[in-house]
């Protein structure tokens, strides 16, 4: 067996010094932020007014893609990476998927948000219990518990698996609320829930533009969060070991 | 059939325990009759839309009074550290989950039948006429309500926020078994039989299967240290 | 897969089977960022009995954990019987006994309602007469039908070595058992030990106990942060020399001692 004191053989030996963020991390955050910009512009000012609804429907530029974003790409992310951890072991698809769970959280919000926000002077009330929100705002709850299970338990991999199957059972979930919430509304139709909107060209063109922007936001978003996510576990375990003896 | 025998040892178990102890059936029934008086009282008496409110008030008491005895499942593993003796027997880990998962469904299925008579004499329900209908769909939101709720009462089995953390864990997750439930209740208990509730007693049963496959498959995720 | 056990003739043990060897190499075992054990290596020979030592928080109930499949390891090889761990870990478990310092019992149920859940959980055949022949081995036949929650702590842990010794088991590990027993529970320990120590099982026992550790023991090891830093046969060390080792070895905190 070996003599020698325990520190030499636990630390990492680090050959490589950190070069920080990369340089196209860089120019794709520039990129992202002017182009949120942009997308502000063209949205709140550059689009046309919708004919029935007046510019209360600008939000729509926000609202649509954020709701698109959480429902769609953020939390099937949680869902794939939950089953490629348990595959494969590799913590760094549990720090994917919580960086897409919390980025999933806010599009989650601002859809939440902004959906009452437009309801009101279209529809008279702030909450209309259209399938699509409800369903919105039971997934709000979901990944919500998810990021609390994350908080409840230390960094691991005991958590990682807790957090995978939550995040399984969590996008199960979600179709069937969906369908569930459908068919209870269409039996008791009490609240408008049509869209009804006159898109022209241009706008069709600013609803996609926009889409392609808050893509690009998830994107980097996430590329930042996985990487801090990195770093901190790395962190995490070089000052445990310097707090051995 | 060994592992029959061995599902069949954990979930008589844990019944065994259970009615010797007697704690938690116990409030599991109270906090579902209070859960409903407490609704009665927010609502007015003999309001003409009683009969659109009344399913949510029992299926609210329903959850709730489950939620009870969810935690109780793996509250009794804790002490002496038995989860630790069950894990180093022999055991696939989902035999150890289906065990559990009926021990669960059976509490849920009679604290739902006790909550019931409750209901029904409150609200003036003819239990004959509807019981074996209802007695159906609390079967089936049962099965439903046990089977996420067994796998998410073993995250959070050990946590000191463990009542709540189960509580926002399962609520969302059960949307569906409280919508179908109730509105499947709402029209047996007007009168029409279980035929017109097809479509949601339909939903139910595929959320049954799904999250009953589901959480068998990622039980030993969870319980595996 | 193993098949069922049946009564062997000759050993007049429930299994056929032999005991088993233990051999770890590098084990790592992470709570979190928390190494408790690092790196840890260990060669234990079939029937063999060894006792571990150590100061607390030296990993020694997480060696056990991990040793008898409670826990997984996060890195390094652990090997029972020349069979990696992670395969057919089930058929494993039907091989290891643990007694520890907490029961695994069920306090709502009674002594004999427990061994017979047991039993089934290990698919154990001739189950009552098993069970009846253990309580009197650990004498508590007569309190047959108490509930384990009426049991005194002494009474427990004797419940607890028959409930462990129910699939008579090829390996077994005792993670400080003596804890908290009265002088009637630790006799009767030492009895079991006794009766267990025949070279038929693999026995592996941690204590803090420097006396009762050596007193049957085959060899002894030393473990301190996560590490076994003295092995060594029983044959071949002075008890009183052992002392100072023990403490040698703890003030060091890290490197082997020879």
């Amino acid at each position: 067996m070996s003599v020698g004191s325990s520190e030499m053989q636990t630390l990492p030996s680090n050959p490589e010094p950190d070069r920080g963020r990369p340089l196209w991390l860089d120019i794709l955050g520039i990129a992202t932020v002017i182009l949120v910009l942009v997308d502000l512009f063209g949205a709140l000012l550059w689009v046309p007014r919708e004919v029935q609804m007046g510019d209360v429907q600008r939000i729509f530029y926000f609202h649509m893609p954020s709701a698109w974003l959480a429902l769609g790409p953020a939390f099937t992310v949680v869902f794939i990476c939950g089953i490629l951890y348990l595959w494969k072991k590799e913590l760094l698809y549990d720090r994917i998927a919580v960086a897409s769970a919390e980025i999933g959280v806010v599009f989650t919000t601002i859809t939440l948000v902004t959906g009452p926000l437009w309801a009101k002077p279209i529809w008279g009330a702030y909450w209309t219990w259209d399938p699509r929100l409800t369903t919105t705002l039971v997934l709000w709850f979901i990944y919500v518990a998810y990021l609390m299970v994350r908080s409840s338990f230390p960094e691991g991999h005991r958590r990682a698996r807790l957090l995978a199957v939550v995040g399984i059972v969590g996008w199960v979930d979600v179709p069937i609320v969906f369908m569930s919430i459908r068919w209870w509304r269409t039996i008791h139709p009490t609240l408008v829930s049509a869209q009804g909107m006159d898109m022209d060209p241009s706008m069709q063109a600013m609803l996609v533009f926009s889409l392609g922007v808050f893509t690009m936001l998830y994107v980097y978003l996430m590329v930042v969060r996985v990487g801090q996510e990195t770093v901190a576990s790395r962190l995490g375990r070089i000052s445990q070991q310097i707090h051995i003896r | 059939m060994g592992f029959l025998t061995r599902i069949w040892a954990i979930a008589w178990k844990d019944i065994l325990a259970e009615l010797r102890a007697r704690e938690m059936v116990l409030s599991m029934f109270l906090f579902g009759f209070l859960v409903i008086l407490i609704f009665n009282f927010g609502i007015e008496p003999g309001l003409r839309e009683m009969n659109l409110v009344r399913p949510g008030v029992f299926w609210s008491a329903f959850i709730f009074a489950g939620m009870l005895g969810l935690n109780r499942s793996f509250a009794g593993e804790k002490e002496n550290d038995c989860l630790q003796g069950l894990l180093l027997c022999p055991v696939d880990r989902a035999e150890i989950y289906v065990g559990k998962f009926l021990a669960n469904c059976v509490f849920t299925i009679v604290m739902g039948f006790f909550v019931f008579i409750f209901f029904a004499a409150l609200y003036n329900v003819d239990v004959l006429a509807v019981g074996f209908p209802l007695a159906v769909i609390v079967v089936l939101a049962a099965v439903g309500f046990s089977s996420v709720g067994t796998l998410f009462a073993a995250v959070s089995v050990g946590l000191k926020a463990r009542d709540v953390l189960l509580a926002i864990l399962l609520f969302p997750v059960m949307v569906p078994v409280i919508l179908a439930a109730a509105k499947s209740s709402g029209v047996v208990l007007d009168g029409s039989g279980l035929g017109s509730a097809g479509l949601w007693l339909g939903l139910l049963l595929v959320y049954d299967v799904v999250f009953f496959s589901i959480s068998v498959v990622t039980f030993e995720y969870v319980v595996e240290e | 897969m193993t098949p069922a056990p049946g009564i062997d003739e000759v050993s007049g043990r429930i299994r056929g089977t032999d005991p088993a060897e233990i051999e770890v190499k590098g084990l790592w075992k992470y709570f979190g960022h928390f190494p408790a054990l690092r790196g840890l290596d260990l060669q234990l020979g079939a029937g063999r009995f060894l006792t571990v030592f150590g100061p607390n928080g030296a990993g020694k109930t997480t060696l056990i954990r991990v040793l008898s499949t409670q826990l997984i390891p996060s890195e390094g090889c652990v090997r029972i019987g020349s069979v990696d761990v992670d395969t057919d870990t089930t058929a494993l478990r039907r091989r290891i006994g643990v007694i520890s310092h907490n029961t695994f019992l069920y306090s709502n149920l009674s002594a004999v309602e427990n061994l017979r859940f047991y039993g089934r959980m290990y698919g154990l055949e001739d189950l009552d007469t098993r069970i009846g022949d253990l309580l009197v081995q650990v004498g508590l036949k007569d309190r047959q039908e108490d509930l384990v929650a009426a049991y005194s702590r002494g009474m427990q842990q004797r419940l607890s070595i028959a409930r462990a010794l129910l699939h008579d088991p090829d390996i077994m590990f005792l993670d400080e058992p003596y804890t908290g027993l009265d002088q009637h529970a630790s006799r009767m320990l030492r009895e079991v030990l006794d009766t267990l120590h025949t070279g038929e099982r693999t026995l592996m026992l941690t204590t803090h106990n420097l006396q009762q550790g050596l007193e049957m023991c085959d060899e002894v090891a030393i473990q301190v942060d996560g590490r076994l830093v003295y092995q060594e046969e029983v044959s071949r060390i002075d008890q009183a020399e052992f002392r100072n080792t023990y403490f040698e070895c703890v003030g060091k905190g890290g490197g082997w001692v020879s």
